[in-house]
C-alpha cells in the first residue's frame, strides 16, 4: 500500500513545493529543523520547489504548495497568482502568509514615509502600501498559524494531506495546551498579560512553559472574547488602552478580529489624550 | 477503600509532625508512586515525590476569582495551603493517552490496544473535597458498580490506577478565598473513602484510619495516644473551617431552577464575560470530557489514536456536520453551569461540583460559579422572548 494517497499528477511521488514571500525564512527553517521526520517526509514526497533546501527546481504543476510570508510588493501580488495555478493544494504558513505578519504593522502607518527615512536611494524600492495575507489575493485549502509555524503541526498537516484526511489542528485556546501539560496560569499567578485565552493553541504554551505571558503569535482563536480579556487586564492588572492595543498589534495585528479590536483601543487611547 | 469494620478503622491517634519523613519513606519503600502538594511556578502543583522535604510546607495560598497567590505561612505546617490547580484527576485520567495503534500486515490491521500499566499511586494531602470528586468519576467512568445510573463504559485505566490508590487525606483547617464545600457537604472533613486522614495541628496530625491498608501504615509509624486536648484542639480548627469557607452556595431548589433558565437574562451577561477558554473545565475535578485524533506514521503507515482533555467550551467539542451545536459563549457557559449543577444529578444522581472552587480562581477574568447560580437562582424571571441577542456590531463605538 503506498504511503499517501493523494492522487497525483504522474502516478510517482506527490510534489512537493515551498515558496517564500515577504518573511523572515522563519517557517521554512521549521521544515529543515524537523529532523527524524525530515528524511521520512523526503521519502514520501517528492521536493520538487524549495530554494532555501535545494539548488534543483522541478518544474509545476506541484501536488502541495507550502507558501510562507505575506505579499508586500507588487511582484509578488502577480506571483502569488501564479503559485496559485501551479499548486493543487496551496496552504498558507506562518503569521506573515496568514495574516499580514509584523510587517503589517505599516498598514496604520505611511509607508512612503519609511522608505524616505530608510534607503537612501528610495526610487528604487517598490513596495505596496499594505502587507496581506496570501489568502487575501487567492483561494488557500488551509492556514496554518504561528510566528513560526510548529513543526509538530507541520508534520501533521502534511500527513494528512498525504493520506487525504483532515488534518488535527485544534482552534480553541492555549489555556488547553497549558492545563493539559500541567503549566500553572501565569495570569492568574503573576498578573502577567497573557493572550492566551484569546490566542489559538499549538504552540505547546511555550511562553507560559517558561513562566512568560503568551504574546498570541498564533493569532486569535475561535470565537476570542477579547473585549472581557481586555477589561480583566485595564481593570485588574491597571494596563492602559494603549498596552490593550500593542498587545493585539504583534505577529497577527492585522487578522480579523485582532484587526478591529486594536483598532478599538486605539480609538479610546486617542480619547484619553 | 471498603467498608470494613475490623475495632482499629476510625480510630483516633496522634502522629509528631518529623513522622512525615518516615511516612514518605514507607510509602516509597512500598512501592507507591507518592504524589503530593509541592511548590512550581508560583503555585501548589500536586507531582510525584520521594521526601517530605518536596512538600509544599510553610506555605499558604490566596485565592480569589482570578488571582492566586501563595505566601510565607507558618514554617511548621505542611499543609496550610488548599488545592491548586491540579487534582488527582490528572492521574486516573491522563490529560493525553495513547488508546491503540494500528499497523496495516498484508491485508488486515493489526491492533495493539494493550492498556498501559498505571503506577501505584499514593496521594497525600488531598482534600475531602477531591475524595469526593474521585466519587463522582467513578460514577463517570463507570467503576462504582454499587449504583444503578451510570451508562459509560468502564475505562480500564482508570479502574486499574484507582483501586491500586492509596489516599491520604489532610482536612481543611484553613479554607480558601474561593472554598464553598460545605455548601456541598463535601468538606471540610473527609467522612470516609480514604485509607488515613490526618488534621494538623502545630506539632503533629490527628491520624484517623479508614481501612486496613490505613491501620497497617500506621502501625509502622511511632503513632500513639491522642490526648483529649489534642483531640478538642482538631475538632475545633475543623469547627472554625466550616465557618471560614470564602464562597457559599445555596442548593436548595437550585436544579429545579436551572432546569427551566434556558432564557434567563443572566446568561447574556456572563457571555460577555465569559472567555471560552475552558480554564474552569481543565481545573474541575469532575469534568471528564475527552476528545480522540487519529495521527499517521508516514515512513511506516502505523495509526495512533490518542485521547486528549476536551472541554465543553471548545468549537471542536459539539461539531457536526453544519458546525458547531452550541455556536455561541452563552450556549457554552450555559451547557456547563446547568450541566455542572442540574443535569448531572439526572446522568449520575449527584451533583457534578464538590465546592473547591477552582473554576473560579483559574477563570482568567473570575467567574464565579457561586455567584452565577445565585443570580439565577433567585431572579426567577418570566421566560425572556429573546433568545439570545443576535448579531451584536462588537467594535462599534
Amino acid at each position: 500500500m503506498p504511503a499517501h494517497n493523494l492522487p497525483t499528477n504522474s502516478g510517482a511521488k506527490p510534489t512537493l513545493a515551498v515558496f517564500k514571500f515577504s518573511s523572515c525564512d522563519g517557517c521554512q527553517l521549521q521544515l529543515l529543523n524537523l529532523e527524524d521526520e525530515l528524511l521520512t517526509l523526503v521519502g514520501a514526497v517528492e521536493i520538487a520547489y524549495f530554494l532555501e533546501a535545494r539548488r534543483r527546481v522541478l518544474p509545476p504543476p506541484y501536488d502541495i504548495g507550502l507558501v510562507e510570508g505575506s505579499i508586500s510588493t507588487p511582484e509578488e501580488e502577480r506571483r502569488i497568482r501564479q503559485v496559485r495555478r501551479d499548486c493543487r493544494y496551496l496552504v498558507s504558513i506562518g503569521a506573515c502568509a496568514t495574516s499580514g505578519g509584523i510587517q503589517a504593522l505599516r498598514n496604520w502607518a505611511d509607508v512612503d514615509e519609511f522608505i524616505r527615512c530608510v534607503y537612501p536611494s528610495p526610487e528604487y524600492i517598490k513596495s505596496l502600501e499594505t502587507a496581506t495575507p496570501i489568502a487575501a489575493h487567492v483561494f488557500v485549502d488551509f492556514e496554518l498559524r504561528g510566528c513560526p509555524v510548529n513543526a509538530e503541526q507541520l508534520v501533521e498537516l502534511l500527513s494528512a494531506l498525504l493520506l487525504g484526511r483532515k488534518p488535527n489542528i485544534p482552534t480553541h485556546s492555549v489555556c488547553i495546551e497549558c492545563k493539559r501539560r500541567g503549566y500553572p496560569c501565569v495570569l492568574v499567578t503573576k498578573g502577567e498579560p497573557c493572550l492566551g485565552p484569546i490566542t489559538q493553541a499549538g504552540c505547546g504554551a511555550l511562553c507560559p512553559r517558561c513562566e512568560r505571558a503568551c504574546y498570541g503569535c498564533f493569532g486569535p482563536m475561535e470565537q476570542p472574547n477579547i473585549r472581557s480579556l481586555a477589561n480583566q487586564l485595564k481593570n485588574e492588572q491597571g494596563r492602559t488602552n494603549r498596552e490593550v492595543k500593542l498587545a493585539l498589534r504583534q505577529f497577527n495585528g492585522y487578522m480579523e478580529p485582532f484587526k478591529q479590536a486594536g483598532d478599538y483601543y486605539e480609538r479610546l487611547e486617542q480619547k484619553e489624550t | 477503600m471498603s467498608d470494613t469494620t475490623a475495632p482499629l478503622i476510625h480510630k483516633q491517634s496522634f502522629l509528631p509532625k518529623d513522622a512525615m519523613n518516615a511516612l514518605v519513606r514507607r510509602l516509597v519503600d512500598e512501592g507507591y508512586t507518592v504524589i503530593g502538594p509541592q511548590v512550581h511556578d508560583g503555585a501548589i502543583m500536586m507531582r510525584p515525590l520521594t521526601t517530605a522535604d518536596e512538600l509544599a510546607k510553610g506555605v499558604c495560598d490566596e485565592q480569589d476569582g482570578g488571582r492566586y497567590r501563595l505566601t510565607d505561612g507558618d514554617s511548621e505546617m505542611y499543609f496550610d495551603n488548599v488545592v491548586g490547580p491540579d487534582s488527582p484527576k490528572r492521574y486516573f485520567f491522563p490529560p493525553q493517552q495513547k488508546l491503540f495503534t494500528l499497523t496495516i500486515k498484508g491485508e488486515r490491521f493489526q491492533v495493539d490496544d494493550t492498556t498501559p500499566k498505571p503506577p501505584k499511586y499514593a496521594f497525600i494531602g488531598i482534600r475531602a473535597c477531591e475524595l469526593a470528586a474521585i466519587k463522582i468519576q467513578d460514577r463517570v467512568f463507570g467503576i462504582d458498580v454499587d449504583q444503578q445510573t451510570f451508562r459509560c463504559e468502564s475505562d480500564q485505566y482508570y479502574r486499574r490506577a484507582r483501586q491500586n490508590a492509596l489516599f491520604i487525606v489532610v482536612n481543611c483547617t484553613r479554607p480558601a478565598g474561593t472554598c464553598f464545600c460545605v455548601s456541598m457537604e463535601t468538606g471540610p472533613e473527609a467522612i470516609d473513602s480514604f485509607d488515613l486522614s490526618l488534621t494538623e495541628l502545630r506539632e503533629g496530625f490527628i491520624v484517623r484510619t479508614g481501612t486496613e491498608k490505613g491501620v497497617a501504615l500506621l502501625g509502622q509509624l511511632p503513632a500513639r495516644e491522642a490526648t483529649s486536648a489534642e483531640l478538642e484542639l482538631a475538632s475545633m480548627k475543623l469547627r472554625r473551617a466550616r465557618d471560614q469557607m470564602g464562597r457559599r452556595l445555596d442548593t436548595r431548589g437550585l436544579k429545579e431552577a436551572l432546569d427551566k433558565s434556558m432564557e434567563h437574562p443572566r446568561w447574556d451577561e456572563v457571555a460577555d464575560r465569559c472567555l471560552s477558554c475552558a480554564n474552569c473545565t481543565m481545573v474541575c475535578p469532575t469534568c471528564f470530557c475527552s476528545t480522540v485524533s487519529d495521527t499517521n506514521d508516514l515512513a511506516t503507515g502505523q495509526v495512533t489514536r490518542t485521547r486528549f482533555w476536551e472541554s465543553c467550551f471548545t468549537h471542536q467539542f459539539s461539531y457536526t456536520t453544519t458546525g458547531p451545536v452550541r455556536s455561541t459563549i452563552r450556549g457554552r457557559y450555559r451547557h456547563w453551569l446547568c450541566h455542572k449543577l442540574a443535569t448531572w444529578w439526572d446522568q449520575f444522581d449527584t451533583s457534578g461540583c464538590v465546592g473547591c472552587g477552582r473554576c473560579i480562581t483559574w477563570c482568567p477574568v473570575g467567574i464565579d460559579l457561586t455567584e452565577e447560580a445565585t443570580a439565577i437562582r433567585e431572579q426567577q424571571t418570566e421566560a425572556s422572548d429573546r433568545s439570545g441577542r443576535g448579531f451584536v456590531d462588537e467594535w462599534a463605538e
